[in-house]
């Protein structure tokens, strides 16, 4: 029982409490380029996911074979493996958005969430708790992926998921998107208003 | 001049962090004070100095389609551009390490100020970003992958000193609600200097 309670706090910490984005401030770079849309935003939460999980029980089994001293070389090589999987199928099933998260997807080999995972958990943990911890972190980063995509696409475009949400009348009575939104800059905002308000209910996490 | 126009261009229009938002992670946590950032701004301008034309001749002569040519035509249709990814990394892993043994033998006080900044540069996302961006933009020669790696790298260095400034000002000088102290306000800031630099998109080299 108590090793249960374990994974669940391994599997929900990050959603909150822990999260990987917001008070790990980990996995920025990515988070501020593909949130412009909500569709690829969850894309590439999904990939993340999937990456991270895996990856973190590979290297939770290798853990004990892999020297120290090249400890970074192969867990690199480990998460560029997964993430060159991934990227073929997004290009096979999914090609739009691969086109919109170009460069990104490559992106999430160096993407800090990873390194830092597989360096503070997966190198010290049995593979079953690292999977969790994989998917939490992952759920985590996805959350906050999703939330600022919400933001932005309904303020910038007036549409969730490439659905007109904002009535006709409303532009018609001189309401306009907001052209700023879609920018990337806007991201940093919106996402330092998420720990604004995270931090006020959290307040042992302020500074 | 063409050269010279993609080394400005890459400083400020295609600034690494305020027009992509790479090398995010680093750029949030070690601009306390100017110093460090001076240091960690330094050393990622060295690796993507160094790194940028040597993923471009990897690109080149290998992993492009067709690339494996000089090898002999029954090489000519071999297309290895789904393992660049892997390539680039491992390039930049081994710099890193090349660099980091390098550094300490030569110049050990360089080494003790850079210490623990030096590994980090290998997942620093703005060095692997400039080469995979390297490869979208089909570079003429070698020098012009070199020329942009430098104009990446002082243009990371230029944004990373410069929020550092701004966040050592903030603590003495400002009254910041609480809970945005320390990282909120940096989200922020970057944002509202991102606004800023976007002044920059429309100008043409």
């Amino acid at each position: 029982m108590a090793s249960n309670n374990k994974n669940l706090v391994t599997l929900l910490n990050p959603l909150s409490k822990d999260n990987p984005v917001i008070v790990q401030i980990l996995g920025i770079c990515s988070c501020l380029a593909v949130t412009a849309k909500l569709e690829p935003a969850f894309v590439m939460g999904i990939s993340v996911i999937a990456v991270l999980a895996f990856s973190n029980v590979i290297i939770s089994l290798l853990r004990n074979t892999i020297p120290t001293n090249i400890r970074i070389i192969v867990q690199l090589v480990v998460v560029a493996g997964l993430v060159v999987i991934v990227n073929q199928l997004l290009m096979a099933y999914q090609y739009d958005v691969s086109k919109q998260l170009s460069v990104f997807i490559g992106l999430i080999v160096t993407n800090c969430i990873l390194m830092g995972r597989l360096e503070a958990f997966a190198m010290g943990n049995k593979p079953w708790p690292s999977f969790l911890d994989g998917i939490g972190n992952g759920l985590g980063y996805a959350l906050i992926l999703v939330i600022v995509a919400f933001v932005r696409e309904l303020l910038g475009s007036g549409t969730i998921w490439g659905f007109q949400v904002i009535p006709d009348s409303w532009y018609e009575h001189g309401y306009a998107n907001n052209g700023l939104m879609i920018l990337p800059p806007m991201a940093l905002v919106v996402v330092g208003c998420i720990i604004w308000i995270h931090r006020s209910y959290n307040k042992e996490l302020q500074e | 001049m063409e050269n010279l126009n993609i080394f400005i261009r890459s400083i400020f229009v295609d600034n690494m962090i305020f027009a992509y938002f790479l090398g995010m992670c680093s750029f949030l946590a070690v601009s306390k004070n100017v110093k460090t950032a001076l240091g960690l701004g330094a050393a990622v301008t060295f690796m993507l100095v160094i790194s940028l034309p040597i993923n471009y001749l990897l690109e080149t002569y290998v992993l492009r389609a067709g690339a494996l040519k000089w090898l002999g035509p029954e090489y000519a249709d071999v297309d290895l551009s789904f393992l660049s990814l892997i390539m680039f990394i491992a390039v930049i892993a081994s710099l890193t390490q090349l660099v980091e043994m390098a550094v300490e033998k030569f110049s050990p006080s360089l080494y003790s100020s850079l210490g623990i900044f030096l590994p980090l540069i290998a997942v620093n996302c703005a060095i692997l970003g400039g080469s995979l961006f390297m490869q979208q933009r089909d570079f003429p020669d070698v020098w012009t992958a070199c020329c942009a790696g430098a104009g990446w790298g002082l243009g990371w260095l230029l944004a990373i000193v410069a929020i550092a400034a701004i966040r050592e000002r903030l603590q003495e000088y400002s009254n910041i609600p609480k809970p945005l102290r320390g990282v909120g306000i940096t989200f922020i800031l970057t944002g509202l200097m991102g606004i800023a630099f976007m002044s920059f998109l429309g100008i043409k080299l």
